[in-house]
């Protein structure tokens, strides 16, 4: 007879096996180059209900290169923990080899290299084969499907079919539920179209109509899988109305709403759940305060900030998964359920090597059916790159540089200003740089490139408010996303520093010379949540530059210095 | 409400040229209010007496999703007895251009002393919120509301 907690111990154990090899004998078998689909869905199975979470997949159908982070700072409580930790220390932490795919998945450094080695990563046709062999080995009544939103939106067809083509995926997938951020970019009256029709839950506890406060979408759902009652409470971005235009959805309100999800757990528990699973997009350093005070959650599937980790981290009970974005990865969680409760559980993080899993035919065909009709556009090449372009860090990032350099230079501006979004794919040296490459890191509904003055005093305060949204030390007062990329002007930034104390020494790149505060500068920016923002769309700003540069090289960015880290 | 909202952020859009939410920000940053303008108004109210905690549970966003209408819930904890009630409860915001935001008075016969309402708060400060008891007592409590440019999701 096994203790509870002993039976704990043993799981953390095997789980500290597996992530000492990385992502177990993936690692060993990179190194020989010889990956195979036996390799990424080999599982220990635990228990009969297995959780599957998928989230931020940014409407990506297609594989792609995806760059983590070089940068990915945490302040307060969450300075130095994972998943705020990159690259050497990521691996360190984790005990992944340097070089392995484990480190090309989840790291950052030698990145062309490895890409070139291990190819690209995600695609809806291998999710679903992943998906498919899980369902098989455990048996569709024993598995949950869940996705952490950020589904319908980043991608040329997703914005063209106004998300409906990832929809018509997820039903193909059969997705249990989702809960929801950027799809609320698509506005309230297609967002609820989609939840009253779809065959899947659409899941938000904490969205209310602003006159009335009354719900808005089904707060949780309880599913009977693996011989278990399993309660799924949806939470969307809190900060939705505040990092998005509030006028596609103007009659709602969001926010974290802790004493409601408290309401949720023992609602649940009263209903009979045995298991309780918050489905969320709070952002993985909101998720880790919120497990420390809201009590009886047993599982949350953390989404948002685009976090992947080969492992589970616990507050108290709770276990929190972080299973990165763009489809790169699929997280299996078994859980064992003894006496109504949860007492063990086991989880990979499954890394979607595209070439080692062979496609599913039938997912196969329906993408390639979404994506007929835009063919043409998706595969015009309009440059070429010499550089690696990627988008994810906290301060700036080539692909970055590249659409403000664009703005710079086609909207005849001294200063571009360009949104710290988490989404976008990569692009290495040597590719070309198609119309889809630039429609994955823009496609949005509010995509205008507008032209406008501002002082330099205003733009210290942009800056400001905007790391303030990053680097507050509570969480609850984050936003998620990363510093706005700024074009043509440096800054120092002090991260440990409170509110309007953090951006200093700010410089025009040109001249060299201190930004003058009282002096108006021509600025260029996009993605303004303010309504009737005028421009051209962002995408054609960059074709039209990238259609005069025709090659791209991008130095290393120095222009933001950081401290306080 | 919904109509008033939308055609508010619109006006604001084209005075501002798309960086209304900034220049509401930062325009009359001179005229704001501080926290000694609420000592102030709560001296001209209670003089020197001194404030207790507790009692008071005041809900307000720590971000506010509209600075134009952000939603403040206050509830005092109270028999509301003809011996025990709260008589009177007072709001202010310390970084608006005027501290005072909304005063309640309440009677025993109101039953429970809460109220909600919206205020306009043009940048991030602190809500304070005080309650006079039927006996004199005096309780207080604090929340700061970040008031955002907004943008930049992940």
């Amino acid at each position: 007879m096994i203790s509870r907690r002993q039976f704990l111990q043993a799981t953390a154990a095997a789980s500290m096996l597996a992530s000492a090899s990385g992502l177990g004998p993936l690692g060993r078998a990179a190194a020989q180059q010889r990956l195979s689909q036996a390799d990424i869905t080999r599982f220990d199975a635990l228990g009969r209900l297995t959780i599957l979470h998928v989230t931020d997949v940014h409407a990506q159908l297609m594989p792609l290169y995806f760059r983590e982070p070089s940068v990915n700072l945490g302040v307060g409580d969450a300075n130095g923990k994972p998943p705020h930790l990159t690259d050497k220390e990521f691996r360190a932490h984790f005990n992944i080899a340097a070089g392995s795919a484990d480190a090309y998945a989840l790291t950052s450094d030698d990145f062309v290299a490895l890409a070139r080695n291990y190819g690209r990563m995600g695609g809806m046709d291998r999710i679903a084969t992943l998906i498919r062999s899980v369902r098989a080995e455990r048996g569709d009544d024993n598995v949950l499907l869940l996705d952490g939103g950020d589904t319908w939106q980043g991608s040329w067809t997703s914005l063209k079919t106004n998300g409906q083509d990832m929809v018509d995926i997820q039903t193909a997938l059969r997705i249990d539920a989702m809960t929801s951020h950027w799809e609320f970019t698509l506005g309230h009256e297609r967002v609820k179209e989609i939840a009253e029709k779809a065959p899947f839950a659409f899941l938000a506890q904490n969205v209310r109509s602003l006159e009335w406060q009354e719900p808005v979408f089904e707060p949780r759902k309880i599913y009977e899988r693996g011989g278990a009652r399993v309660s799924v409470i949806g939470q969307a971005l809190p900060r939705t109305a505040v990092a998005n235009p509030r006028w596609m959805f103007p009659d709602w309100e969001f926010g974290i709403r802790e004493d409601d999800i408290q309401k949720q757990v023992d609602e649940s528990r009263a209903a009979g759940a045995d298991v309780v699973v918050l489905l969320s997009h709070n952002g993985f350093d909101v998720d880790r305060k919120l497990a420390s005070r809201v009590k009886g959650l047993d599982v949350i599937l953390t989404a948002h900030t685009h976090d992947a980790m080969p492992g589970v981290l616990k507050v108290g009970d709770t276990i929190l998964i972080a299973s990165g974005s763009h489809g790169k990865f699929l997280s299996r969680l078994d859980l064992d359920i003894r006496d109504r409760k949860v007492s063990g559980y086991r989880y990979k993080l499954m890394p979607v090597f595209s070439d080692a899993i062979a496609p599913d035919p039938d997912m196969k065909a329906l993408v390639e059916k979404i994506r007929a009709p835009f063919a043409a556009d998706l595969s015009r090449e309009l440059g070429r790159t010499e550089s690696l372009l990627y988008r994810r860090g906290n301060f700036n990032g080539t692909f970055d540089d590249l659409i403000c350099d664009a703005m710079l230079t086609e909207r005849d501006a001294e200063i571009s200003l360009s949104p710290g979004f988490r989404w976008g794919g990569t692009l290495v040296p040597g590719d070309a740089i198609t119309f889809e490459a630039v429609a994955n890191a823009t496609a949005m509904t509010y995509p205008n490139c507008y032209r406008t003055e501002m002082t330099g005093e205003q733009l210290h305060a942009v800056l400001e408010d905007v790391a303030d949204n990053i680097f507050h030390p509570d969480p609850y007062f984050q936003g998620g996303g990363d510093m706005v990329r700024v074009g043509g002007v440096g800054y120092t930034i002090d991260v440990s520093k409170p509110v309007n104390q953090r951006i200093s020494g700010l410089t025009e790149l040109k001249s060299g010379k201190p930004l003058d505060a009282s002096r108006k500068y021509v600025v260029a920016g996009w993605a303004s949540v303010n309504q009737n923002t005028e421009g051209p769309p962002i995408w054609d700003v960059v074709e039209k530059y990238l259609g005069r540069v025709k090659t791209v090289r991008l130095e290393p960015n120095t222009s933001v210095s950081v401290k306080g880290a | 409400m919904p109509t008033l909202l939308k055609q508010g952020s619109r006006r604001e859009v084209l005075a501002a040229g798309g960086l209304a939410a900034l220049a509401a920000l930062l325009a009359p940053r001179m005229a704001f209010a501080d926290e000694k303008a609420v000592e102030a108004e709560l001296k001209k109210l209670y003089g020197d007496k001194k404030f207790e905690t507790g009692r008071i549970k005041l809900d307000v966003p720590q971000i506010a999703e509209n600075g134009l209408v952000v939603p403040i819930n206050v509830e005092i904890e109270s028999p509301m007895t003809a011996d025990d009630y709260v008589k009177a409860v007072h709001v202010f915001a310390d970084g608006n251009p005027q501290p005072g935001v909304v005063s309640y008075r309440f009677t025993p016969e109101c039953g429970k002393a809460a109220a909600a309402t919206r205020m306009r708060l043009a940048q991030t400060q602190n809500i304070v919120c005080v309650a006079e008891m039927s006996n004199g007592k005096l309780y207080s409590t604090k929340s700061e509301v970040k008031v955002t440019i907004g943008g930049c999701g992940g």
